[in-house]
């Protein structure tokens, strides 16, 4: 099973120390000897990790060390990309979804994703929300449909912004509020785990805070997944923090100590900066 | 030292800009004495007469009646045909075709049928439509060879308009637990629809003016009457002006302008359809 090129490159503590601290909820994702192919170049390593249920597991890193591809393996984004290639298991509630005859779609409506840049749909502020709604067959009648739009623009608390304009293009928001639209539109269709591909950062410091204090309530009901350059946004958001090296998992723990007592020399180096 | 490089580069920016005016200048008049000289000829013989007759061995009684409805009518039909067939072909090459060596050989097919003669096209048209078929010299062959034509441009210009979809677009659609097919109706194709309305109105654009493959198809040159269907033998007007202008008389020459001032009016109207119709989409979508 261990090749040579599953072998990590930099001297890691045995697996069963780095994943002393599983989390304490229920395990919602559990990965096991994840690999990620992009055609030859191998852009994930033998991942191992659960992640929690109801709680926001943050995965930090320099550029193009895997944590946004690890993120795209958990609802099979990654499938539309010619050569892709993934080896390994990822189970979601211990059912693994790269078992042949996964249906995908399914998978993507338990599994919500907020993109790094803010994709609303050139439709209206309703359509954007009502969309993911019509495809999955959710709503049946309008006033169902209009009760769910509703709900889920006050769930990633923009409703008030925009109550007053939802027959209005959604591309004339703000930066901040077409990410908020796109965290709706997501919750709209009710996943049970949610997906954040580094969400702020194309935003300014107001918008971010609106953000993270959404993620900070939407953890109650959802398990959160979260990407972030932003070791300050890691440290404020997450209860759980994975830093990943070259493909690699190094390290994986409570947030709280992985920014205060790192076990390997290398997460200390990346998180008081000395590099990345 | 700074200065003088400053200076040359100047200098070149302005010589090139001159360049472009002059160039642009020089096609754009002529494209001027072109239209002058026609209208000039053919203005004063434009009247109802000359839209509702059909021809005649009397210049001052022909008209272009039977050209024009043929016209119209094979571009219709034409359009009815290449336009879900292109339209199609694209999408499945550009959406869901794996990239094998099979796609691929088609692709640089149809590459190369966009640069194929309309001759040949219309040599194809006589062989497989008219004769091996059976439609006969009737506008539905005519369509079909003219649909024939314009597909490889219809599929290219097609391609292109759904490629510029941005991919951010396809993966929200794909993210929320919209299946290929939802994300195809619901957004790549709106947001493409702009340009690939363009690309349809340029191609039929091009069809309208096609001479040769009509006339190895067989399409009449003197037709008093209006092609009453899809089998009615017909006409149009580029046939039309071909046949005035090789008339000895004069007056035939002035039929021939007036004939294509007709076609161009037509032409301009079907651009300003496209213009009208993208605009409108873009602000939708905006």
């Amino acid at each position: 099973m261990t090749t040579d090129a599953q072998r990590p490159l930099v001297p890691l503590a045995p697996l069963s120390a780095r994943h002393a601290e599983a989390p304490p909820s229920r395990v919602k994702i559990s990965v096991a000897g994840l690999n990620f192919f992009y055609g030859d170049k191998q852009a994930l390593k033998g991942i191992t990790t659960d992640i929690g249920a109801n709680v926001v597991t943050a995965f930090i890193g320099p550029s193009g060390c895997g944590k946004s591809t690890f993120l795209r393996t958990l609802n099979r984004m990654n499938d539309i990309i010619p050569g892709a290639r993934v080896e390994g298991r990822a189970a979601i509630d211990g059912l693994d979804i790269y078992r042949p005859g996964t249906d995908v779609v399914a998978l993507r409506r338990r599994v919500g994703m907020v993109f790094q840049k803010s994709n609303p749909f050139p439709k209206s502020i309703f359509e954007n929300i009502a969309y993911g709604l019509r495809v999955n067959g959710i709503a049946g009648s309008r006033s169902e449909l209009q009760g769910r739009v509703e709900e889920s623009l006050k769930a990633a608390a923009i409703w008030d912004e925009v109550k007053d304009r939802l027959k209005e293009s959604a591309l004339a928001l703000s930066g901040g509020q077409q990410q908020r639209l796109c965290i709706a539109r997501a919750l709209a269709i009710q996943p049970e785990i949610l997906l954040m591909d580094e969400p702020a950062s194309a935003l300014d410091p107001i918008a971010t805070q609106r953000i993270e204090e959404l993620i900070y309530r939407l953890k109650e009901s959802y398990t959160i997944v979260i990407v972030t350059h932003n070791m300050q946004q890691a440290a404020r958001v997450s209860d759980f923090t994975a830093f990943f090296w070259l493909g690699e998992l190094v390290e994986y723990g409570p947030t709280h100590r992985i920014f205060t007592n790192p076990k390997e020399k290398l997460t200390e180096d990346y998180v008081t900066g000395r590099f990345g | 030292m700074r200065t003088r490089s400053g200076l040359m580069r100047r200098v070149g920016d302005l010589a090139f800009q001159a360049l472009g005016i002059i160039v642009t200048l020089a096609a754009l008049l002529a494209l001027a004495t072109l239209i002058y000289d026609v209208a000039h000829d053919g203005l004063g013989r434009i009247s109802w007469q000359f839209l509702t007759s059909y021809p005649s061995r009397r210049p001052e009684s022909a008209g272009i009646l039977g050209p024009l409805v043929g016209s119209l009518f094979v571009i219709g039909l034409t359009a009815a045909i290449a336009v879900p067939a292109g339209v199609a072909a694209a999408i499945y090459l550009e959406e869901y075709a794996r990239r094998t060596f099979v796609s691929r050989v088609i692709e640089i097919n149809i590459a190369n049928l966009a640069g194929v003669p309309s001759i040949i096209y219309g040599l194809l048209g006589l062989g497989l439509f008219v004769r091996a078929m059976g439609m006969g010299r009737s506008v539905l062959a005519g369509a079909a060879t003219l649909a024939l034509l314009v597909l490889p441009m219809v599929i290219i210009s097609t391609r292109e308009a759904l490629r510029a979809v941005p991919p951010s677009l396809r993966e929200g659609s794909y993210a929320l637990g919209a299946t290929r097919w939802q994300t195809m109706w619901h957004q790549v194709l709106p947001a493409a629809l702009p340009g690939i309305l363009t690309g349809l109105i340029l191609a039929l654009s091009r069809a309208m003016g096609e001479t040769a493959p009509l006339i190895t198809i067989g399409a009449l040159t003197y037709v008093g009457f209006v092609p009453d269907g899809i089998w009615s033998p017909f006409t149009v007007l580029p046939i039309q002006i071909f046949n005035w202008v090789s008339r000895p008389q004069a007056a035939f020459a002035v039929n021939a302008a007036a004939g294509i001032l007709v076609l161009l009016v037509l032409l301009l109207a079907l651009n300003a359809v496209a213009i009208i119709l993208r605009d409108r989409y873009q602000k939708r979508l905006a």
